[in-house]
């Protein structure tokens, strides 16, 4: 068995009871990358020289007793568009290719509080835009499972990575489903937490009122482990909850009895996959045998999530990456004519053409005489989608349906159709409309390729669907399956 | 409503990007075919619905307005491209 079969807390205890080296666990890491990176490409920056640092001050530690972190000694892998201090920051763009945080994002304090170590910054689309890593500025990722396919994005980088066995966790974000659809794509587990629950404060802004930062694991159990040490309220970002924080590991009961869920109609229509459809069926087939009931619901609004989320995500990022302007961090166009020929070439220069369609497409959604009919218009649907699962969790525990309609899609298959791309969202973007969490884990294969399952929960019951899901993955063992990749 | 190349340069203008004759001749289809596909919007009648802008029931976050340290200045500038004196250096703005 390889140290990357061993779940988190397993880890923990062999560390903690020096079976094992924190100098040792952080060298596979970093050796598994080396091995394995040329083919993925799921990395932009490697903290190698400081992250053998810190091993090794871990391991000194041991020597002196007292209480170790939740996550001690264990190598993650950190999204590119979370800030760390010191360690080169580029959300998947070349405005920022030569960023240096000067502070560290409260998630990562949090992180270097449970000790856990930082072996680098993971690949992803531009400003988190996209849904297929084929928007990075600097390099595609492939997906582990078929090198020819996407990885899913705009988490790609985090889904690969723990799909390749490189780090033992890994943060991403998700806005539209950016934890859950590469998620799936890689045959991992991806959750995204209650909007709130996670501080935002370090997460490089794309659509305030969506983002949301969540963990990418191999296991239900390690991704209650991971958001058992980022959660939390934070003075620093005014839109986190400020609810206490239950004890996640202890709802892990695998006990699913008399669980009620809904099983959306508008998720299992049109546009799935027959495959995906099928495996959904037979995971809630499992459910059933293990005394859960489910019937068929309807989210009536659900075909209007991705035109609002299309508007309303665009909008907010066209004003929240009005910040990169070339005055104070990022790139700045050489011997500009004035200022605004500074802005105009800095902007144009450094960002690539999706990051610039939806800046154009939430300026006009925003401009005098649009903003009623358009970005108006979607926060009141957006209203109408959040009642749709109002309704239905006052009769149901759980919502259930497929993360993605289809399976990992080849490279270049979709680049040249920007709404085509859009609507491989469609099973997640209402779930971060209505702000409710969702977790995506493995439930069989599709022509051998992953197929996700998507567990969507009450706001802040995070609890019931992570012991709905680690349920089923003790009862299947689907996230045992893995990649060829050797 | 479509979007022509003059609205594609108007838009350009607001956002401070600088496009291509063939970046506008692109956006312009693609943005014609996004907005397109937001008008099924228009099935719903919501005129008596409240906008969400937010999903969670928090409005005015106060805290005390107390002195707390902060970044230095020359931290603050770490990643500035130009600077002089201790500040942002950028183009004249006034001739």
């Amino acid at each position: 068995m390889s140290l990357f079969d061993l779940r988190l807390s397993e880890l923990h205890n062999r560390l903690t009871t020096k079976q094992l080296s924190v100098a040792e666990l952080v060298d596979a890491s970093l050796s598994r990358i080396a091995e394995t990176d040329v083919k993925i490409g799921a990395f932009l920056t490697l903290n190698e020289e400081n992250a053998r640092k810190a091993a090794s001050e871990l391991d000194a530690e041991l020597a002196s007793g007292g209480e170790k972190g939740l996550l001690f000694g264990i190598p993650a892998g950190i999204k590119d568009n979370i800030v760390t201090e010191g360690l080169r920051t580029t959300c998947g763009s070349k405005f920022l290719e030569n960023y240096d945080p000067i502070y560290d994002a409260t998630v990562m304090k949090k992180l270097r509080a449970a000790q856990s170590i930082t072996v680098g910054k993971l690949n992803m689309d531009e400003f988190a835009m996209g849904g297929s890593n084929e928007n990075s500025a600097y390099h595609p990722v492939r997906n582990p499972w078929a090198l020819d396919r996407v990885p899913g994005g705009s988490s790609g980088g985090s889904a690969a990575a723990v799909a390749a066995r490189q780090a033992y966790f890994t943060l991403g974000s998700d806005t539209g489903g950016s934890i859950r659809q590469p998620a799936a794509y890689c045959g991992v587990v991806g959750l995204k937490p209650t909007y709130g629950l996670v501080s935002r404060f370090g997460l490089v802004a794309f659509a305030s009122s969506l983002d949301q930062i969540g963990p990418i694991t191999k296991n239900v159990e390690d991704s209650a482990y991971v958001l058992q040490a980022i959660a939390g309220h934070d003075e620093r970002d005014s839109t986190s909850a400020n609810v206490d924080i239950p004890d996640y590991l202890s709802a892990l009961t695998g006990d699913v009895k008399g669980l009620k869920i809904g099983v959306p109609r508008e998720y299992m229509g049109k546009g799935i996959d027959p495959q995906v459809k099928e495996r959904v069926l037979e995971a809630l087939k499992v459910f059933e045998s293990m005394g859960a009931h489910w019937e068929e619901i309807s989210l009536p609004h659900t075909d209007y999530a991705v035109a609002t989320y299309y508007l309303l995500a665009s909008s907010e990022a066209s004003s929240n990456l009005a910040r990169f302007d070339g005055v104070r961090y990022g790139v700045r166009a050489s011997n500009p004519d004035n200022l605004l020929d500074m802005y105009r070439r800095s902007r144009s220069e450094g960002f690539g053409p999706e990051v610039k369609r939806r800046i154009m497409l939430g300026t006009y959604a925003l401009s005098s005489g649009y903003y009623d009919a358009y970005y108006k218009k979607a926060q009141q649907v957006r209203t109408l989608i959040k009642r749709d699962f109002d309704q239905a969790f006052e009769k149901y525990d759980l919502i259930i349906g497929p993360t993605a309609p289809t399976p990992a899609f080849k490279i270049g298959e979709q680049v040249g159709d920007p709404l085509t791309m859009y609507l491989n969202d469609i099973c997640t973007i209402p779930v971060s409309l209505a702000g409710v969490p969702a977790i995506s884990i493995p439930c069989g294969t599709a022509d051998g390729l992953p197929v996700g399952l998507q567990i969507i929960g009450k706001h802040f019951d995070e609890a019931t669907v992570l012991r709905a899901a680690h349920a089923f993955e003790s009862q299947t063992g689907f996230h045992n399956l893995r990649p060829a990749l050797s | 409503m479509s979007i022509s190349i003059k609205d594609v340069e108007h838009v350009a203008n607001l956002a401070r990007l600088e496009l291509s004759d063939a970046d506008k001749e692109q956006f312009a289809g693609q943005l014609n075919a996004i907005l397109k596909y937001a008008e099924k919007l228009n099935e719903l009648h919501t005129d008596e619905i409240e906008p969400t802008s937010h999903v969670l029931p928090i409005v005015n976050v106060m805290r005390d307005d107390a002195v707390k340290p902060s970044l230095t200045a020359e931290k603050a500038l770490l990643n500035a491209p130009e600077e002089e004196d201790g500040q942002f250096k950028v183009p004249a703005v006034l001739e």
